[in-house]
């Protein structure tokens, strides 16, 4: 650890990164050259693949990698994974949507790339700035992505509010690190163990880096954002922006726990606060939503508030040692894999039904679908209910480890509301799984010919639909290698 | 295959492999599919008569356990087991279903596969319920069973189908996520799901909980099963349920759904939280007379026929949460009779006031009158089952009421009196309806050429009268197997009282007494049960 130059296990520990960084550089050099589109669909495909698979090398080498910069560890190989599945998915749910709305792909797969690159940093980074930038390259590249229908004014919209607060989020991040560093002088997360938990300036710290991660996972009272980005943005990037970021950030912050525990004394009032605000603020504002993208992205911030609450239970059992704790972990962990694919493929259906330029995103499009095309509804609905948290569904069991995560904790007032929160969900949930059954389609709906489903997106409709029936029915491999003692490396 | 080991697992599973097998077939295929969901639920009402054989007269206790590791963390088990209580419950359910299946024969003509899936799920659903011994699987049948359910009446009901639909899943839904809590909390406790490893820990002292915190969790299991009851003043999404849901839903929900309620407060509540069951007891047994009495009252005044009989669940099903918190051997009995009684004879009016919408589209008793001149056959049924319904004699309904009332007598005078009430008033307004709309001159011109009950339909109500009349001569077959799990409910919410001897004249009770395991007792039961 000592030594200069980096090993060859440090060049595995970020294999996945390298393999992204990789293939995304080779997509923009052969922009000029190549035509074929379908090429780049491959390559993409390929690229994204070959991170995740690379998770695998990864995970052989554990440890901290360059000078304790990242960790490779359970944690981040689970993280690897999923943000790598989650871009092959996005990749292969985004071909047909490129080819529909006419737009360029090579640009589109290497900013996705480069965002899953960033990503995959935040999952390892055991050091601040690392992490900032691993922050950064995802962000600058989802600004990007948020804008790229260039010639939709909800889209510039959206890349436009996505990019001014984004940074403004950012900068406090920022700020925040340079007051932890004043305090504790390190930047390294796991040389911060014996900081001093009473410091102002700590503590001061610590807040604005709080402040800069709940602006990425759209916590309320820094949720405002997220309807109009993920309204505007382009359907597959929409689907990338709830799966991905969110949890690559949340992971930034469970490392930040795990191995700071002057941090989990601080933080729990504000988990409890920032997790019932979240909470409401979905769930309230999806009540009243009539398009479909912006009802998901509110269901987006109401999910981020129900994670939240096993923050507050991490934050709450920490105290007492880190065993009772791992439970809680395992609830974030797996109700961000059950809540990524769940809303990978309700996005992809969006995407799909949504026709050209997007115009069919009012939830009286979804009238009478299930007669039109009974399959579509049918997993929709698998969705849904697993969004809303019914059994034989990965939601449920997500939602099922955070009520134990809580209640574990003795935060029964934190469950009431989350159990309240459900009660309000479960009708904006059921006004969709209505409309497609219960209601006939309007008349010009019935006209239109059923909307087709190229091969790829019917995968990535299958994968989705059997894990989150998969991991509903038998969680028991997830929830064994999350509850491992060495999911941080030590 | 068949010889016990799975038997319960195949009553589970068996309507979700028909079900499975109807997907395949083709949409327009409704012969087909009407006589293979036929088939698949008469086979299951057949399997689950072979539990007969395995329950033993005079013991307490689960038979035909199924035991299998699920999930290791936390540890969730597929516990299942059966006894004297969800034994007939089960072949309640499996009893309904085909006759559900019959009855939708001609009147769901859209969406046929859709509708006999959902059916055959449902069935799915309930027959978990009754069979799980571990909390964690019975929450999860309780929640899946809500779908099938939602989509029976939000698709093929009446004008106001999604409305009823989405009302009754929120209503059920809000009470089961307090429950969810309610089962975290008590796996905190006890670190285990298991029922019978938390009834054992209960008896031996291992788990003690405080008075607030038993009272809490009480709470959060009993609000979830009083809105499936539901008790009042939980009872608002009932009468909009039915009176939109097709007719085998509404067997189906009048028949075996509410029944999850009352089964969750004997199986659960009592048992569970015995402490918090008895200072809650006033007050529930309050809440369940308001409910016999104002159920009735309401349906007496009710225009719509449908809305009529849905009102007198809420007063039936009063009943029987009075008789299961009055802590008594024989109200106890009582009240998980009255559940099967009142599952088939409300079934039954269900199924007739069905037969009335399929010949003039209208619940309104104002439409009727006079159609015992164009229907005699339909009239002498429907006067059978009402009959049996207000708990005449001789009929299924009055072996349960009369047991529920004996017993609740012996604790409690006063509840039994003011319960008393909604015996005479049940007798008001089911033959006054009956009057207004099988009696008196044709009013409508449209009522004169009433076809009467055709093949089909009395096939379904001889089928049910017999069950009527059986269960109303023959209870002691039933009673004698309730006995002793009974007792046991009571014996865990009461363990300081020794077994009372009740005054005789009650065929329950002397079952009980015949009852501690005399061989030549089963035997004679087992030459009856052929």
């Amino acid at each position: 650890m000592n030594s200069a130059i980096p090993t060859t296990a440090d060049f595995y520990r970020v294999l996945p990164e390298l393999l992204w960084c990789g293939f995304g550089l080779l997509a923009m050099f052969l922009q000029p050259f190549v035509r074929n589109r379908h090429f780049f669909t491959a390559l993409a495909f390929i690229g994204t693949l070959a991170g995740a698979a690379g998770s695998f090398l990864s995970f052989r080498n554990p440890g901290a990698g360059f000078y304790g910069l990242i960790q490779a560890d359970a944690f981040s190989f689970f993280f690897h994974l999923l943000v790598g599945t989650v871009a092959v998915l996005v990749v292969l749910a985004a071909g047909p949507y490129l080819d529909r709305e006419r737009l360029p792909v090579a640009e589109f797969y290497a900013l996705l790339l480069f965002a899953t690159a960033g990503m995959g940093v935040l999952a390892s980074a055991q050091e601040l700035l690392t992490a900032f930038i691993g922050l950064e390259m995802s962000s600058i590249s989802s600004y990007i992505l948020a804008g790229y229908r260039r010639d939709s004014l909800k889209s510039g919209e959206s890349a436009m509010k996505y990019f001014l607060l984004g940074s403004f989020a950012t900068a406090f991040f920022l700020y925040g690190i340079a007051l932890v560093y004043g305090a504790t002088g390190t930047t390294r997360l796991d040389t911060m163990v014996d900081a001093d938990a009473a410091s102002t300036l700590l503590k001061l710290g610590l807040s604005m880096i709080l402040i800069g991660l709940g602006f990425k996972v759209a916590a309320a009272p820094f949720q405002i954002w997220t309807p109009d980005v993920y309204e505007g943005a382009p359907t597959p990037v929409t689907a990338l922006f709830s799966a991905g970021p969110k949890a690559a950030a949340f992971a930034l912050l469970l490392r930040i726990f795990a191995t700071v525990p002057a941090a989990t004394h601080f933080w729990f009032w504000a988990f409890w606060i920032l997790a019932v605000l979240t909470m409401f603020a979905g769930n309230l504002g999806a009540l009243v939503q009539t398009n479909v993208k912006r009802l998901l992205a509110y269901s987006s911030i109401a999910h981020a508030g129900y994670i939240l609450v096993a923050f507050a239970a991490v934050t709450s059992m920490a105290k007492g040692g880190r065993s009772e704790a791992a439970a809680a972990y395992a609830a974030v962990l797996f109700y961000l894999l059950s809540y990524a694919l769940v809303k990978l493929g309700a996005f992809t259906i969006v995407s799909q039904l949504g026709g050209t330029g997007e115009k069919n995103l009012s939830l009286d499009d979804y009238a009478g679908l299930s007669q039109r095309q009974p399959v579509v509804a049918a997993v929709l609905s698998i969705y849904l209910l697993s969004l809303l948290g019914l059994p034989v569904t990965a939601g449920f069991f997500g939602k099922f480890y955070i009520f134990k995560a809580a209640v574990n904790s003795h935060l029964l007032w934190l469950a009431v509301l989350m159990a309240i929160n459900s009660i309000i969900g479960a009708y904006y949930y059921l006004r969709v799984i209505v409309l497609m059954y219960m209601r006939e389609p309007s008349a010009e709906a019935a006209a239109v010919a059923p909307v087709g489903f190229p091969l790829t997106v019917n995968i990535v409709l299958a994968v989705t639909a059997i894990g989150t029936i998969l991991f509903g029915v038998m969680p028991n491999p997830v929830i064994n290698f999350i509850l491992q003692p060495t999911l941080f490396g030590r | 295959m068949l010889h016990g080991g799975h038997l319960l697992s195949v009553l589970i599973f068996f309507p979700a492999v028909g079900a499975l097998a109807l997907m395949m077939l083709r949409a327009d295929d409704h012969k087909y599919i009407r006589y293979i969901a036929l088939i698949v639920s008469t086979a299951e009402f057949l399997f689950s008569l072979l539990m007969l054989r395995y329950a033993h007269v005079g013991d307490a206790g689960y038979r035909l356990e199924e035991f299998a590791h699920w999930i290791i963390q936390p540890p969730i088990n597929y516990h299942l087991g059966v006894d004297g209580i969800s034994l007939f419950l089960v072949i309640l359910t499996t009893f309904l279903t085909p006759i559900s299946v019959l009855a939708s024969w001609k009147s769901i003509e859209h969406r046929v596969k859709e509708f006999f899936v959902m059916l055959l799920m449902l069935e799915v659903g309930v027959v978990g319920v009754f069979l799980s011994l571990d909390l964690f699987l019975f929450f999860l049948f309780w929640e899946v069973m809500l779908i099938p359910m939602a989509l029976l009446i939000g698709i093929w009901g009446h004008e106001r189908r999604v409305y009823a639909a989405v009302k009754f899943i929120l209503y059920t839904m809000a009470g089961s996520i307090f429950m969810l809590v309610g089962i975290i909390w008590l796996y905190n406790a006890t670190n285990t799901f298991d029922l019978p490893t938390i009834q054992n820990m209960l008896a031996t002292g291992l788990l003690a909980l405080s008075p607030r915190t038993e009272m809490l969790l009480f709470l959060a299991f009993f609000v979830a099963f009083a809105i499936k009851v539901p008790l009042f003043p939980l009872h608002t999404w009932l009468p909009d349920a039915h009176v939109e849901a097709p007719t085998a839903g509404s067997v189906m929900l009048a028949g075996v759904l509410l029944k999850m309620g009352t089964y969750g407060m004997i199986r659960f509540c009592l048992p569970l939280f015995p402490g918090a069951s008895h200072r809650a007891a006033g007050w529930v047994a309050l809440l369940a007379i308001i409910g016999i009495i104002y159920g009735a009252l309401v349906a007496m005044v009710q225009p719509n026929l449908k809305k009529l009989v849905a009102y007198s669940s809420v007063s039936h099903l009063g009943f029987v949460v009075l008789g299961i918190f009055a802590f008594h051997n024989i109200s106890m009995q009582g009240a998980v009779y009255q559940m099967l009684a009142h599952g088939i004879s409300t079934g039954a009016l269900f199924l007739l006031v069905g037969m009335l919408y399929d010949r003039r589209h209208t619940f309104e008793i104002s439409e009727y009158g006079g159609l015992a001149t164009p229907m005699p056959k339909l009239a002498a049924f429907f006067l059978f089952v009402a009959l049996s319904s207000l708990g005449l004699p001789m009929l299924n309904g009055f072996v349960g009421e009369y047991m529920i009332l004996l017993g609740t007598y012996q604790r409690h005078w006063q509840w039994a009196s003011w319960a008393a009430l909604g015996v005479i008033l049940s007798a008001c307004y089911l033959l006054w309806s009956y009057q207004r709309v099988f009696f008196g001159e044709i009013t409508k011109e449209k009522n004169r050429a009433l076809p009467d009950a055709s093949a089909r339909e009395k096939w379904i109500l001889v089928t049910m009268a017999v069950v009527t009349l059986w269960m109303g001569i023959g209870s002691v077959f039933i009673t004698r197997r309730t006995a002793a799990d009974a007792q046991a409910v009571i014996d865990q919410v009461e363990p300081q009282r020794p077994y009372e001897a009740a005054a005789p004249a009650n065929p329950g009770q002397q079952a009980a007494r015949i009852a501690p395991g005399t061989t030549n007792a089963r035997s004679v039961e087992r030459s009856g049960t052929r």
